[in-house]
């Protein structure tokens, strides 16, 4: 056999071992380095709403304006302010958010006043999110007027469910 | 992007995580590659050797290749929350052990009869018993708290293991074997270290507030009870007679070490570390001072390169592997560990064969492959739920870990040379079944504690909602 190919076998069979060894510690890496925060949240938000941006321009004429402006403002996190909860955040990534005592719940209230499935808050197709009651027992508030039908949620604007506030915020 | 940040880190634990990924197919494609790199060796050592592919090649690699995927479907189908690391380093580990024992059965010097003849078939065939025995304890061992029944049982049965080869004759110095005839030898210290670990883990949970709180304070130690300090000194005095009676450095170096380090996780006193360290410092000075065996050693250990008979010592071997090995090694197949002699090579002197035909930088990748088997138990016992799965863990990591550090520091000339075995890549039958086994009760444990925990009780849902009242 060549001395050449012997050389490069013995040098080769070092690098695959060690290979080896660095895939293990990627496998690892969140042992060792912790969970690494993406951005991916975001950069979701984003592209959906540049992937919706050509219907809306077909459908009214000032939306584009408006959601320009909206997009910036898009609300990226939900806020319990007021309740048990208080001080819970939870990221809007474009899931459905389900408000109630139910363990299932995304957000499990600790409220005597809520229903098991009391609310839920969910982004329609142009983005915007919109809080429906789920039929419950006392009622969803938005501001002060009882909900009756799926609303969208005007920035800011308080949500009372039992002794519980929510805020959707930027 | 600093309010993503807060926004990630900040959505409270109401939002459910949806569980760890299980992480088998990562399992797959490690053990695919752990399996490729033992195959990569053999084709070069038949190419140093003999300039051509061996023709074993395809039957070993299939072998391996085999045992591997089925060892991966049992842990797919009976652990599926196991770590995904701890099998693929395993097989490699083992599978280079494997490549290496061939590639030492190819000097006729020490592969005549009288020393065994080849050994490479035997230890394929101890491989395949071991991950048989692995596969069984997945299968059949649903819980590890099972084990916590039987404490005090595995006290007994690793008292009877550590205790009798004093009653069978040494070899090559120790006697740490027993010899059934017609069946051939086992070393029960390799079984013992599992069972005493399931032991010390029982006895400790319970047994721990004692030793931890009931101490007086004395110049910054804690100084445990004396009846608190039974246990230990018993532990001692077992230690010291293993290494009288069966003038064994490395079992008893396992066994008092494993104690130790048990109880200093389950107490968290380094009173109890500073006692085990001096004690075991006392009882080696003493023991070396008057057993000739452990006196050669430690003697060859501070005079490696002294002649003894006219001929140099198996160390100084070792080190001159070492060093011709260099930085990148010779290349697989083209070492002279051989001129080691006798079966040494092969199993206590592996990592010598390791050092010179892979060199320095193999040799690290090899540790650094043990240490992150040790990393993976560590983690594991991290992660576990219950204290007797924690404990159980660090007592099988510690051992793993004890074992290499006495090897690679005996071979290394780090510290005197014992009689134990480097886990999964030396040659010995009970060794590499007893590894696998221990392999096999940390997945298990593992598993346990990376299952996703079970969804609660729904009783707030039962409650009726509160109306409010205008």
């Amino acid at each position: 056999m060549s001395e050449l190919t012997l050389t490069v076998m013995r040098l080769g069979f070092l690098a695959v071992l060690w290979l080896f060894v660095i895939v293990a510690v990627q496998v690892i890496r969140s042992d060792l380095f912790g969970t690494r925060v993406t951005q991916r949240a975001a950069r979701r938000n984003d592209s959906r709403a540049q992937r919706q941006q050509p219907p809306q321009r077909q459908q009214q004429q000032p939306q584009p304006a408006r959601r320009g402006r909206g997009n910036r403002g898009a609300p990226t996190k939900l806020v319990v302010s007021e309740g048990s909860l208080t001080g819970t955040t939870v990221a809007l990534q474009g899931q459905t958010i389900s408000l109630g005592r139910a363990h299932d719940s995304t957000i499990v209230l600790d409220d005597d006043y809520a229903s098991s499935r009391h609310a839920r808050i969910y982004p329609d197709r142009d983005g915007q999110w919109i809080v429906e009651d789920l039929g419950s027992t006392n009622g969803t508030y938005l501001d002060r007027t009882r909900l009756t039908t799926p609303t969208p949620i005007p920035p800011g604007a308080p949500i009372r469910i039992g002794k519980t506030v929510i805020e959707l915020r930027k | 992007m600093s309010s993503n940040v807060n926004i990630n880190t900040g959505s409270n634990t109401t939002v459910s995580p949806g569980g760890l990924p299980s992480r088998r197919n990562t399992e797959l494609a490690m053990l695919v590659f752990a399996v490729l790199i033992p195959a990569f060796a053999y084709a070069n050592v038949g190419l140093a050797k003999d300039g051509e592919i061996p023709a074993g090649m395809l039957g070993y690699g299939l072998g391996l290749g085999v045992l591997a995927g089925i060892a991966h479907l049992v842990v797919r189908r009976w652990a599926p929350y196991a770590d995904p690391l701890m099998l693929p380093v395993a097989t490699l580990l083992n599978g280079l052990g494997l490549v290496l024992i061939w590639r030492l059965d190819q000097e006729p010097t020490i592969t005549t009869p009288a020393l065994g003849g080849a050994m490479a078939p035997g230890q394929l065939m101890w491989s395949t018993l071991g991950v048989a025995l692995a596969l069984g304890v997945l299968i059949f061992l649903r819980d590890h708290r099972v084990l916590q029944r039987y404490t005090y049982i595995s006290m007994v049965v690793a008292l009877i293991l550590l205790i009798l080869p004093m009653f069978f004759p040494a070899r090559y110095g120790a006697r740490i074997w027993i010899t059934i005839p017609g069946v051939g030898s086992l070393q029960p210290g390799e079984f013992a270290k599992i069972i005493i670990a399931v032991f010390f883990a029982g006895y400790l949970m319970v047994k721990r507030d004692a030793l931890a709180l009931a101490s007086r304070r004395f110049m910054g130690l804690y100084l445990p009870r004396g009846r608190d300090l039974g246990p230990i000194l018993a532990i001692w005095a077992l230690s010291l007679m293993i290494l009288i009676f069966e003038t064994d450095l490395g079992t008893s170096l396992l066994f008092f070490g494993l104690f130790v380090i048990m109880l200093y996780v389950a107490t968290e006193r380094t009173s109890w570390v500073v006692f085990g360290l001096g004690l075991s410092a006392a009882g080696a000075v003493a023991v070396a001072s008057f057993a000739g065996h452990v006196q050669s050693r430690v003697d060859n250990w501070l005079n490696p390169l002294a002649t003894e008979n006219g001929a140099v010592t198996e160390t100084a071997q070792a080190m001159y592997s070492f060093g011709s090995g260099g930085m990148l090694g010779s290349g697989l197949g083209q070492g002279y560990s051989r001129l080691i002699g006798g079966i040494a090579p092969k199993s206590d002197y592996i990592l010598a064969t390791v050092g010179e035909e892979l060199g320095l930088t193999g040799l690290m990748a090899i540790l650094v492959l043990y240490g992150l088997l040790v990393e993976r138990g560590m983690r594991t016992a991290l992660a576990a739920r219950d204290p007797f799965g924690k404990l159980l863990a660090v007592g099988l990591t510690g051992a793993f870990a004890l074992q290499v550090f006495v090897v690679a520091g005996g071979v290394t000339g780090l510290i005197p040379l014992t009689g134990m075995t480097m886990p999964f890549l030396a040659q010995g039958g009970s060794s590499v079944i007893a590894n696998w086994a221990l392999v096999a009760i940390l997945l298990r444990i593992s598993d346990t504690a990376r299952r996703p925990a079970p969804a609660p009780a729904p009783s707030p849902d039962a409650e009726m909602t509160q109306v409010v009242r205008p």
